[in-house]
């Protein structure tokens, strides 16, 4: 039997670059007070799913080492991968365990310290995070560079323009200033982006995501226990959806958006039984200003190739159309890769209860329906969840 | 944030050591200055990065077949801020190629400067040998 499902809880850190804390103490930030808002008590929780890359830190097993320092040992336990969509993964886990009826309460903690190893070491991990053999080893392949293609290809195919990532940037900045879990604080201008130096051209050091320590948590709870916990305000999940695609770029057909995106967004859509103009609220995987344009198109808020019509005319701010990632986004909240896809989902249920810190951020809704979309690599993995109050 | 106080961890080398057996003739190739593809020889499909098995029909009766390399730009990027194994690299040009012979690849761009490629751009996938004399392949405008 298939079973409702609900976000009852979520706890978010300070991201940032957080060499205060190791990997259990910036976990345990999240997962109190994911705990605290979900109201239960902690033996309640049955499963621990754990989202998070490791490598960059010393633990090499995270979930372990964090469930005994949360006093969770005992229960359910495994840690998901699913590159920068890694969170999600474990959201969808988590949630299939009690759709499916295995468990009534789980707690689903994204995590990453991605700071405890040098720049330069960094970029290498995420750069053979594609495939190593037949892109990296011989081509160097970047973070930057693997969207950087995509840009080219979007600015030649529907003649975007530097200036039109620039917006999405400035736009970013624009909302992680009112965030106070954020990373960057200061609002920027199109000027900061253009004249900031080349990364992987065309893309600047403005059009990219930080590296990012950080951590977010979420509790979820079956139907029954959402009534007889009297959960007054639960936030329910009414779609997931999933996709993969090539680990080797040569092997897709185009690059000017990501299938899996596409794929991801009409099962969710499907089963949520709405359609895109729906959402009212979407936390999309900007982890570079050409994704957010991308998704605009691939998750079906605009037509393919008239994503810069959005930006362009504010549709995707506070008021407009379809706000997007009016927390800062991974481009300027932070991008602590296997917190993300939990990040989105905290920011998207305190969003839906009307609980957002700074009320000059806080989305209007109608139908009360908000869309998390998260990426692994390039397209490699997508998750795309729907919430709905 | 040498003010943070942190202790450092044991350090730790690490390289793997790659099995080639079953594209061997891959590299012993690209020695002789061609790039080979492998071709099923029960569904026909063409494969580029070289398979030893077949993904559409789960064959592992395959052919090699040398590659002409001819074929357009679809997109590309120029790379300045590089991993920490490319530091002793000048920035570098990557792009995908769609090649006549059906398959398309992905490799550096050189011979030519950032400013002069385009999207459509006709290039010939060629063998070549690194700096520091491994074997790889590139793309050079036509």
């Amino acid at each position: 039997m298939f079973r409702r499902v609900a976000v009852i809880g979520v706890g978010h850190s300070k991201f940032g670059i957080r060499q205060d804390v190791n990997v259990n103490e910036i976990a345990f930030e999240s997962v109190k007070p994911a705990i605290e808002d979900a109201g239960v008590n902690k033996r309640d929780i049955e499963l621990m799913v754990l989202g998070s890359i490791g490598v960059w830190y010393e633990e090499p097993l995270p979930a372990v080492s964090i469930a005994e320092y949360c006093g969770l040992s005992g229960i359910g336990l495994l840690r998901t991968e699913a590159a920068c969509a890694t969170g999600s993964a474990a959201f969808f886990t988590a949630y299939s365990a009690i759709a499916g009826g295995q468990v009534d309460i789980a707690l689903v903690v994204g995590v990453e310290k991605m700071r405890e190893v040098d720049t330069l070491t960094a970029i290498e991990l995420m750069g053979r995070a594609g495939c190593y053999l037949w892109e990296f080893h011989n081509f160097g392949v970047t973070f930057p560079a693997y969207y950087a293609l995509h840009a080219t290809a979007h600015m030649a195919k529907y003649g975007t323009t530097e200036e039109d990532l620039a917006l999405i940037a400035v736009k970013n900045h624009k909302y992680a200033a009112m965030n106070p879990n954020a990373q960057f604080r200061k609002p920027i201008t199109i000027d900061d982006v253009l004249s900031s130096m080349v990364i992987a051209w065309p893309l600047k050091l403005y059009d990219c995501c930080p590296i990012t320590d950080g951590s977010a948590a979420v509790v979820l709870a079956s139907e029954d226990k959402v009534k007889e916990f009297k959960i007054d305000a639960p936030v329910w999940v009414a779609g997931v959806g999933y996709s993969s695609d090539t680990v080797n770029l040569s092997k897709r057909s185009s690059y000017v958006g990501l299938y899996p995106t596409v794929k991801a967004s009409k099962m969710a859509y499907r089963m949520a039984n709405i359609e895109p103009k729906d959402v009212e609220l979407a936390n999309v995987h900007d982890c570079f200003t050409i994704a957010e344009l991308m998704a605009y198109e691939d998750l079906g808020f605009c037509r393919k190739g008239e994503g810069v019509k959005l930006v362009r005319d504010g549709q995707v701010e506070i008021g407009g159309e379809i706000p997007v990632n009016v927390d800062g986004g991974l481009k300027a909240k932070g991008h602590p890769i296997g917190a993300t896809g939990i990040s989105m989902i905290a920011e998207l249920t305190k969003q839906l209860r009307g609980e957002a810190i700074e009320r000059s951020r806080q989305a209007t809704f109608r139908k009360y329906v908000a869309l998390a979309h998260n990426v692994g690599g390039t397209g490699h993995y997508c998750y795309v969840t729907i919430l709905r109050r | 944030m040498s003010t943070i106080p942190t202790i450092k961890s044991k350090p730790m080398s690490l390289s793997y050591d790659i099995p080639i057996s079953k594209t061997k003739q891959f590299w012993d190739n690209l020695k002789e200055g061609k790039v080979l593809a492998t071709k099923c020889k029960k569904c026909g499909t063409l494969n580029f990065p070289p398979t030893a098995d077949c993904p559409n029909c789960y064959s592992s009766d395959i052919e090699w077949l040398p590659l002409n390399g001819e074929g357009e730009i679809e997109t590309f990027t120029h790379v300045i801020i590089k991993p920490q194994s490319f530091q002793e690299y000048e920035p570098y040009t990557i792009a995908i190629a769609r090649l006549k012979d059906g398959v398309k690849v992905l490799a550096w761009l050189t011979g030519t400067s950032i400013e002069n490629i385009k999207v459509g751009m006709k290039v010939k996938l060629q063998a070549k040998i690194h700096q520091e004399g491994t074997l790889t392949y590139e793309f050079t405008p036509i």
